[in-house]
């Protein structure tokens, strides 16, 4: 064998050692490491409640907010070429996305739609349209809505833009106290999680600070004796998800297959079983994973000076 | 193979142990380090696998100035030198076998060799049936035994034991004794810092005694010195 064939034999089953040792560590520290795993479940079912909570509060702010368009009315008097050079205007326009040319004819048709069976007495009107034609706008970002119709506001042939003004702001408003409140409380809760299950994981490890002594006096590099704790607290954050991932398919499919009947709000709708459920799980073993490699090596560092 | 030059260590605390230490041993030798509860015997041995630093002095070890030893490089130091504790330092947790096995892994020797090699150091030390026994259930003397096999199985330049036969019957003892003059008489420096005035006395070796931090005598063939 070649030199380099060797060290990577080596390095193979020097691997595997610690993979042994650190799936053996969670068996030899039977109540510690019960009591990690029973730290990480439980911040884990919290984490994963709230995550669901606020991703679906998000995603209704993002529906209505979606649903938010400003509608330019034409001026009657405009000729072709003004409307043409106006919808150039907005275009032209950093923040938006998409301008809709809609005929006074479309917009009829469209209200006459929306009515329903009273709509039918504006089908006189079809002989003489009293409508404007309009332009249809949408944001880029809907936050920028409201300047946008403030900006159209002074353009030529422009008769009226509409929005929704005080609905839209208080919603954006809203949505954005939220996020806010969302973001803060889902960073504290993690930070809380982090800082319990290190804390656990540091008291089982303390316990062995002696034994990490003794691999130094023997002559272990702190690379080694570091990976089986490396190891066992992927194992132990690991472990602690699967209760979680487990209620958060059981308890989403059985809130969405339940509530999702009863709300039929267009914009109150729960993001769908799947992918959401999959997708927050793999979110929840990655938050586990981290947090038991995050503990475990944090911890151990400490008793590595000797 | 161990030089020290004008030595002295002074503990966080203030407490002097070593008050200026000069000494030079030879790859080969066996040397017995005598003298009174807490001259600083204990302090001149932990000096050798960097247990503990020197605050003045130059010690070389194997070659390696102490001094200039990153820390990063200390378990390569200790790789070399099987050092037998006074409270024999096993792993609660791990049987014999596997506590013997430790200082193989950390080399990283082939699994295949592993096993060889602890099942013969454990014969050496008369434990091969506890093999599978944890550290607590064995005696005082067994657990000694086991600290003495972990010390010697990579085959160490230098073996630095700390009364290694403290708790032991004379008859195991002079079974312990056997096994370091056995590896001695192959090449192996010993060091062995003891209170036993028979054995010091019977098998006759080089002797360094340390009283308050100094080397106060140094001869080969020695006598213990000291009342038992």
């Amino acid at each position: 064998m070649t030199n380099i064939e060797v060290n990577t034999a080596m390095k193979l089953r020097t691997g595997k050692r610690h993979l042994r040792e650190g799936i053996k560590n969670i068996f030899r520290n039977g109540w510690m490491t019960v009591a990690s795993i029973g730290a990480v479940t439980t911040t884990l079912i919290l984490v994963g409640a709230f995550l669901a909570l606020m991703l679906n509060l998000n995603q209704m702010a993002d529906n209505i907010e979606d649903d938010v368009e400003i509608k330019v009315l034409i001026d009657l008097t405009a000729n072709e070429s003004q409307i043409k050079s106006l919808g150039e205007d907005i275009k032209n326009i950093d923040e938006v996305a998409s301008v809709k040319f809609s005929s006074k004819d479309e917009e009829l048709e469209n209200l006459i739609e929306s009515m329903g069976e009273e709509g039918e007495s504006w089908q006189l009107f079809e002989q003489d349209n009293p409508l404007n034609h309009a332009y249809i706008i949408k944001a880029e970002d809907p936050v920028d809505t409201i300047d946008i119709a403030n900006e159209i506001k002074g353009f030529e042939a422009v008769q009226e833009v509409n929005y929704g003004k005080d609905v839209v702001q208080k919603l954006f408003q809203f949505n954005e106290y939220a996020r806010t409140i969302g973001l803060v409380l889902i960073a504290g809760l993690v930070f809380t999680a982090i800082f319990l299950i290190s804390n656990t994981i540091k008291i089982t490890i303390m316990a062995r600070s002696r034994e990490i002594g003794i691999m130094k006096l023997v002559g272990a590099t702190n690379g080694f004796i570091r990976w089986p704790f490396f190891i066992e607290g992927l194992l132990l954050g690991v472990f602690g998800s699967i209760i979680p991932i487990a209620a958060i398919i059981v308890g989403y499919y059985y809130l969405e297959n339940t509530l999702g009947d009863k709300i039929s709000l267009s914009f109150v709708e729960l993001l769908p079983f799947n992918p959401f459920a999959w997708q927050l799980s793999l979110i929840i073993l990655a938050i586990g994973a981290f947090i038991g490699v995050w503990g475990s090596v944090m911890s151990v560092r400490k008793f590595l000076k000797v | 193979m161990i030089q020290m030059k004008d030595v002295y260590k002074t503990y966080a605390n203030g407490v002097t142990a070593l008050n200026g230490i000069n000494i030079d041993i030879d790859q080969g030798e066996f040397v017995y380090i005598v003298g009174p509860s807490g001259a600083g015997k204990s302090t001149f041995i932990k000096l050798m696998y960097r247990e503990v630093k020197q605050s003045k002095g130059t010690i070389v070890i194997n070659n390696t100035d102490m001094s200039e030893l990153k820390e990063k490089k200390v378990p390569f130091l200790r790789r070399n030198i099987g050092v037998i504790f006074q409270d024999f330092k096993l792993l609660p947790k791990l049987s014999v076998y596997e506590n013997v096995a430790f200082a193989l892994e950390v080399i990283e020797e082939a699994p295949r060799n592993i096993r060889k090699r602890v099942m013969d150091v454990l014969e050496l030390v008369g434990l091969k049936n506890k093999a599978r026994f944890i550290p607590d259930e064995l005696s005082g003397g067994e657990q000694q035994r086991v600290s003495i096999a972990r010390a010697i199985v990579n085959h160490p330049k230098i073996v630095i034991a700390d009364e290694p036969t403290g708790n032991l019957d004379p008859e195991t003892s002079l079974g312990i004794m056997k096994v370091f003059e056995e590896i001695n008489s192959k090449g192996t420096t010993i060091i062995m810092a003891t209170h036993s005035k028979d054995i010091v006395n019977t098998i006759k070796k080089r002797v360094i005694a340390v009283e308050d931090g100094l080397i106060v005598r140094d001869e080969h063939r020695g006598e213990y010195g000291y009342e038992a």
